[in-house]
């Protein structure tokens, strides 16, 4: 699913973010990132996103070469990939349900069809009777949970998440973590960002360490 | 980390191809666009004051050469009606008789420059005076009839020309009965002349107030870029195109557009309405039926056309300046 050769990115002051990594997420894994804050943990998953570019090394992405894809194709490549982040983005002029539908919108589904699959994501993630409500009146996990939705109503290949669990209190972050495992199980790969050990070492997912830009040792967490 | 599950060969298949295959067809296009298009009304309509001033300045921009120019065309039918009717007016002296007015007709006549001549004897040309109103009172007080006999000479149409119907006028003026001829066409031709100047005018006004609504459209939508910063850059994030981010901006510049157009039009046309009487009761003072009039259904096709071209290409210009500008960090 995600294959990084030798890859580096040095962003244009000259500071080197990652250096020659190389790692595979496999269809269907799940896998967690860790390490310090400024190892580099968000500046992969933005490379990953196509957010951020490489400047060193090969990246594939669902058997594409993507080092040096074309903007105009970024969008599609986007469409791929469901990306949670820690402050979750959501739209605050929109109820949870357009906020949800926003990725079939653009991808250009009927309406009924737009209906349903939202109303299967929010019910996924336990939020099925707020979708008339304004996410500002959500609490932080709720709100978290919306946008998990709407990564996952596009039932894409592939799900980032940059410290989702960052803002949350340890019960909401398993529960968090739990819906991940969720959709792992029917398929989705998941790559997690989280400097939570503690959290991640209670599931049973391999562990990739990154420090100052560089793979540390692989663990078997849990094992 | 080889761990492959057996759905993963099903999930693939929900991503290129149908992605493509709905994006392409031409229902998805439609339907894509009707939405587009309602949703920046809707949004329009959530601020209708801000959308409203923005509609009613590109509104006057267009209505002040729309209206300048139906002005000038009004003007234009007005002056065209005479013409036809023009020629050259032959005062003959008083000592001509009937008779030898005539008989001068005749031989004008057969001049080659000269199309077809018209004798209006003193009697008719008094009777003719008499039947506008307020001459006849004053007529009836004189002894004699004070009016020459008139030859009324139309030229051939190669002596209608300014140079040439000059020289026929000279023919004519050299003639021992002719007391005066005159040339009916000069002030009209002139007034032409004018008209025509006056259209450049109006075009080069047009052009400048054109660019007016270029830059209020490209400001507005500037601004609602701007506004609607975040929003972009979460949408870019889940993988809308550039063309899809657009879109909606460049529908506000059409609904601008044509608002701004049906305002420009309900001002012609309202200006026209006020002025049509005045109008009007003057004509009746030169014994004309001439009214003031736009062709309502034109106007307005041409202003929508006109306002829907300069707020798209408005908003396309602010669109491709500052959405390429915002990217997610």
């Amino acid at each position: 699913m995600i294959r990084f050769d030798n890859v580096s990115k040095r962003y244009p002051g000259g500071f080197e973010a990652l250096s020659n990594v190389s790692l595979e997420l496999d269809y269907g894994e799940m896998a967690f990132l860790t390490g310090h804050s400024g190892a580099g943990k968000s500046t992969l998953l933005k490379l990953v996103a196509l957010i951020e570019r490489i400047t060193g090394g090969q990246l594939y992405l669902d058997g594409q070469n993507v080092s040096r894809i074309g903007r105009r194709r970024i969008p599609y490549i986007r469409r791929k990939i469901g990306f949670i982040f820690q402050d979750h983005h959501l739209l605050f002029d929109r109820t949870v349900f357009d906020n949800v539908a926003l990725p079939l919108v653009i991808s250009g589904y009927r309406h009924q069809e737009i209906g349903r699959r939202v109303r299967a994501a929010l019910d996924k993630v336990g939020l099925l009777n707020k979708e008339r409500v304004y996410p500002i009146t959500l609490s932080g996990g709720e709100q978290q949970r919306v946008g998990i939705a709407r990564a996952v109503v596009n039932k894409p290949m592939l799900l980032l998440a940059d410290e989702p669990t960052g803002n949350l209190d340890p019960e909401l972050s398993r529960e968090v973590m739990g819906l991940f495992e969720l959709f792992n199980r029917v398929g989705v790969s998941v790559l997690v960002a989280s400097h939570d050990i503690g959290l991640i070492s209670g599931l049973h997912h391999p562990v990739i360490t990154l420090d100052h830009g560089r793979l540390g040792a692989p663990q078997a967490a849990g094992a | 980390m080889n761990r492959r599950t057996g759905n993963s060969r099903q999930r693939a298949r929900f991503a290129w191809p149908e992605t493509l295959r709905r994006a392409l067809s031409p229902r998805t296009w439609l339907r894509r666009h009707a939405q587009v298009a309602l949703e920046s009304l809707g949004r329009l309509s959530r601020n209708p004051l801000a959308g409203l001033m923005t509609a009613a300045v590109i509104g006057i921009a267009l209505a002040l050469p729309a209206g300048l120019y139906a002005m000038l065309e009004n003007l234009q039918r007005l002056s065209g009606g005479w013409e036809d009717q023009a020629g050259l007016s032959v005062f003959l002296g008083q000592d001509v008789t009937e008779s030898a007015a005539q008989q001068l007709a005749g031989t004008l006549d057969a001049w080659p420059e000269v199309d077809a001549v018209t004798l209006v004897t003193p009697a008719e040309a008094l009777a003719e005076f008499s039947r506008h109103a307020g001459f006849a009172d004053v007529l009836d007080s004189l002894e004699d009839n004070p009016l020459p006999a008139v030859l009324l000479v139309t030229p051939v149409e190669s002596h209608s020309t300014p140079a040439t119907a000059a020289a026929l006028q000279q023919r004519l003026q050299d003639l021992p009965e002719t007391e005066l001829a005159q040339l009916d066409l000069q002030w009209l031709q002139r007034l032409g002349a004018m008209l025509d100047m006056a259209k450049r005018g109006v075009l080069i006004v047009s052009a400048l107030l054109a660019l007016a609504v270029l830059l209020v459209v490209g400001n507005t939508i500037r601004l609602e870029i701007l506004n609607r910063r975040e929003e972009i850059v979460v949408i870019k994030l889940i993988g809308a195109t550039n063309g899809f981010i657009r879109r909606p901006f460049l529908y506000s510049g059409v609904w601008y557009g044509s608002f701004g157009a049906v305002i420009a039009w309900l001002m012609v046309q309202g200006g026209f309405f006020i002025l049509a009487e005045p109008a009007q009761r003057l004509a009746m003072l030169y014994q004309s039926d001439f009214r003031l009039e736009t062709l309502p259904l034109l106007l307005l096709a041409v202003l929508l056309t006109g306002g829907i071209l300069l707020g798209l290409l408005g908003s396309w210009l602010a669109v491709g300046r500052h959405l390429d500008a915002i990217e997610p960090a």
